[in-house]
């Protein structure tokens, strides 16, 4: 396989995705490498190292912007807004440890390519709710600006959702705008342990349905030897000690946390770090109040995110068999890990009805007419 | 009227009655209009100064009617415009001569409230406030308030991502819905995500939401709903200049505090507003804001502090804080009346919409001053303060020759002027007739195009909505022309449309 490529100018970019759809090359896009074992290995296609465009273009703290370039890391981008005493507004997180690379490579625009997520998915919103606005080049080989840098913007059509979580399959991005908020003061987790998946789901949901304000909910299937289900409060510290009253009264049995306890329990719930390492993960997207059912109908191991909405999932269980149960449940199945021979065999992304994957090409089409980031991969 | 609508093709006029026969055998009885005075009502939505009547309008009231309205409008090239309830302030929904109107607010019934998993599925023609009115007894509000959310509908929001007041701590349209349905102009019943917080695929809600009706027609909506909170209070900070009202939105927010709302006034807002209202509206001050905080109320009372200082360090010369709810709500009736207190000021108002970095506030206000000064037109600001959303009011008079003529010239200056400064043409009520002529100040011919081929990818023959949004409709063939190279398509195993 030829080396990678690693264009560090949009002019630069631009030839080499022009050739590429003139002499049939097919491009994978690459930022850090961080989640190069999701999708089909792609021997045949060449690599573009998006490390070349790097850097902070603009960054003002209260008019809640940050402009990067989009091959940056996340962890330099985490840690100048940290200074800032913000936060990235969504709650990206590093698939490396996840997926057996080191930490630290990840850059902002892969995280923004596959539309990553953490745990306040369900408070604040994911990448998709954030990208205000980004530079790219198509499949064209031409360099395009879509959205703004601003917080507040309707004109035009919204690419930055589209792009966001299209896996490098229509624009290579070389940079992004997106929204950036104050970090919270304080974080206070609540837990309650012993719960079966479906009054954990329920408990969840009362807490979501409440004045409490919940950043984000999870269920533990093991933690410490029994189940947990965490509830995270952000904020103030006055306003994060009244909201904690609201949920002590309204669940049954629920504690704090040690602060240092909470501290091991977020990263493991996003990168869902308690599962067996050595079979399949997949990702399962459904309503919360269906998951029990999910869960119900697969085996392995397993853990709920999103005040139930997501699972996480470790199963040796056909593929098959598994999307149906997501499916079932009005949800979808993305394959996250597992060896080279599955990935080549099982798209990672759930296959979507033929009305709609015709409609996907098209749109896929007018981003890159060519196919040259059609690698095989999803 | 200065921008033109694509001149009628005298071909489909000609055809009208064949058109009409075949709405009526897809809609029975009253569903469809056809009389020129009943016509009358769907000329214009709110963006008032340009009237055209439909060449008839369809209001089916199942999404099958909508998939054979659009089904025989595609295989007869017949172009559709999409309608909720007329309340676009950008000439979204602005009808054409050759065209079918499509009403849909016959759908109008909420499907399902489901508190387990905090949402709400409606059809598209239910209103805004319906959403809310219906789950508030139970604790739960939809977030996205337009001004006009009493008669707007929620299938309008979706087509024009509205926002509100609250949107910058809450989100607009777009962070709030999870799925829709909707019909191709081939006339394909898609739905794209649901009651999950991730649809699956491609995210194409996300450039359905937003798209003017020019992608497809809405036939069902999924949309988050919140739990209220514990309490909301509101401050109403005056300032003896712009820059110190600036100073003070930028503290509040380096502070680490998103209010619910944070509005500001300029002074001839502030006093047509008092005139309109009487609500007790400082009128000694150059700015006026409104910062609402909600919360549980300690997390309020004490942010209400903190914001009670950071205006005094900004120079405040008059701070109320709202002591309970019927005074918050006072605070922003004169807000909330400032549009129809710009009306008492003048026979006619066009509403700007423009988006710019806060930083740039009292440059922009002086500028428009200015400019206000050069045409000889009045112009009163209000301005979601916290997201740097603008929404200048131009006052004319319709009736004196030339005055909509300068009065957009006007507008269309200020919207340069917001470009310029980092900013954009709209914060949340769309390009539609309005902006469209507009939109190469911000966008490049090939970020243009690149937008349009998403358009093409859904609508290659572009009957929906034609005339809005792109200053320019280039035929879909001569945007997808690809480069041949050695006589040769690349990749020959891929499907091409």
């Amino acid at each position: 396989m030829a080396d990678p490529i690693r264009p560090d100018s949009a002019d630069a970019l631009a030839t080499i995705i022009a050739d590429a759809a003139s002499d049939g090359t097919r491009l994978r896009l690459r930022g850090g490498g961080s989640k190069d074992a999701i999708g089909a290995p792609t021997p045949e296609a060449r690599i573009v190292d998006m490390r070349g465009f790097s850097g902070v273009v603009d960054y003002d703290p209260p008019e809640l912007v940050l402009t990067v370039k989009a091959g940056t890391p996340l962890a330099e981008i985490q840690a100048l807004v940290a200074d800032h005493g913000q936060m990235l507004a969504f709650d990206p997180f590093d698939h490396g440890a996840m997926l057996g690379c080191a930490d630290g490579e990840a850059t902002i625009g892969g995280i923004v390519a596959a539309g990553v997520a953490g745990p306040t998915r369900v408070s604040r919103g994911a990448a998709r709710d954030h990208l205000l606005g980004f530079v790219g080049v198509s499949g064209r080989g031409e360099r395009f600006v879509a959205g703004a840098k601003v917080v507040k913007n309707v004109t035009g059509y919204d690419l930055s959702k589209l792009v966001t979580g299209s896996w490098g399959r229509l624009v290579a991005i070389t940079e992004v705008t997106l929204k950036v908020l104050p970090a919270p003061r304080l974080q206070r987790t609540l837990g309650v342990a012993g719960l079966d998946p479906a009054a954990a789901i329920s408990a969840m949901a009362r807490a979501m349905g409440s004045a409490a304000e919940v950043s984000a909910a999870a269920h533990l299937q093991d933690w410490n030897g029994a189940p947990l289900t965490a509830i995270r409060l952000d904020g103030f510290p006055s306003s994060v000690e009244a909201r904690a009253a609201i949920i002590t009264a309204l669940i049954d049995g629920v504690a704090p946390v040690a602060d240092e306890e909470a501290a091991r329990l977020w990263p493991a719930i996003t990168t869902a770090a308690p599962l067996p390492t050595d079979v399949p993960l997949w990702r399962i997207v459904a309503p919360a109040a269906r998951m029990p059912d999910v869960i119900a109908a697969v085996g392995g191991r397993w853990l709920l995110d999103w005040a139930g909405g997501l699972l996480w999932l470790a199963s040796t269980d056909d593929a098959q068999a598994i999307r149906a149960a997501a499916m079932q449940a009005g949800g979808h199945a993305m394959l996250v890990r597992a060896d080279a021979e599955t990935r080549a065999a099982v798209p990672a992304l759930h296959p979507q009805p033929k009305a709609l994957a015709t409609l996907e090409e098209r749109v896929r089409r007018a981003f890159d007419p060519a196919g040259v980031f059609e690698t095989g991969r999803f | 009227m200065s921008i033109k609508m694509p001149a009628p093709d005298e071909t489909v006029l000609a055809r009208r009655g064949e058109i009409v026969a075949a709405m009526r055998a897809i809609v029975p009885g009253e569903g469809v209009i056809d009389k020129a005075d009943e016509l009358r009502p769907y000329e214009s939505d709110a963006l008032t100064a340009y009237r055209q009547p439909p060449m008839v309008v369809v209001l089916p009231e199942t999404t099958g009617q909508v998939a054979a309205i659009l089904r025989w409008c595609h295989a007869n090239r017949v172009k559709v415009v999409p309608r909720g309830a007329g309340t676009s302030l950008s000439g979204g929904a602005l009808p054409l001569a050759d065209g079918v109107l499509l009403g849909m607010a016959r759908f109008n019934r909420i499907l399902d409230v489901d508190y387990a998993d905090r949402l709400v599925v409606v059809q598209p023609g239910v209103t805004n406030l319906a959403i809310t009115r219906a789950v508030e007894d139970d604790g739960f509000y939809y977030a996205p308030d337009p001004s006009s959310q009493i008669a707007c509908t929620i299938g309008g929001n979706v087509a024009e991502n509205s926002g509100g007041v609250h949107c910058l701590k809450y989100g607009l349209t777009t962070n709030n819905v999870l799925g829709v349905e909707f019909v191709t102009i081939e006339g394909e019943v898609l739905r794209v995500g649901g009651r999950g917080l991730e649809p699956a695929g491609l995210d194409l809600l996300g450039v359905i939401v937003g798209s003017e009706g020019l992608l497809g027609v809405v036939t069902e909506v999924t949309v988050r709903i919140l739990p209220r909170p514990e309490t909301a209070r509101a401050l109403l900070i005056g300032f003896p200049e712009v820059e110190g009202a600036g100073r003070c939105v930028a503290d509040v927010i380096a502070a680490g505090i998103i209010p619910a709302g944070m509005e500001m006034m300029d002074k001839p807002a502030v006093h047509a507003a008092e005139a309109f209202v009487q609500v007790g509206y400082p009128l000694d001050v150059e700015a006026l804001l409104i910062v609402e905080l909600d919360g549980p109320a300690a997390e309020c009372s004490h942010l209400l502090e903190e914001v009670e200082t950071i205006a005094r360090a900004n120079g405040a010369v008059s701070i109320r804080i709202s002591t309970d709810d019927a005074e918050r709500v006072a605070f922003w009736a004169g807000r909330k009346a400032a549009f129809p207190a710009a009306g008492r000021l003048a026979p006619d108002y066009l509403c700007m919409d423009g988006t710019i970095p806060r930083r740039r506030l009292p440059d922009v206000l002086a500028r428009m001053r200015a400019l206000s000064e050069q045409y000889g037109l009045g112009v009163i600001n209000v301005f979601h303060a916290g997201d740097g959303n603008l929404h200048p009011l131009i006052l004319y008079d319709a009736n004196k020759p030339g005055e909509l003529e300068q009065a957009e010239a006007f507008g269309a200056d200020i919207l340069r002027l917001c470009v310029e400064v980092g900013g954009v043409l709209t914060g949340e009520h769309g390009v539609g007739v309005e902006k469209r002529d507009l939109m190469p100040v911000m966008f490049s011919e090939i970020d243009l195009a690149q937008q349009q081929r998403v358009k093409c990818a859904f609508d290659p023959e572009l009957l929906l909505n034609p005339g809005k949004m792109f200053p320019e409709l280039h035929r879909c063939a001569e945007l997808g022309r690809m480069h041949v190279h050695r006589g040769a398509l690349p990749f020959p195993d891929l499907p091409r449309f």
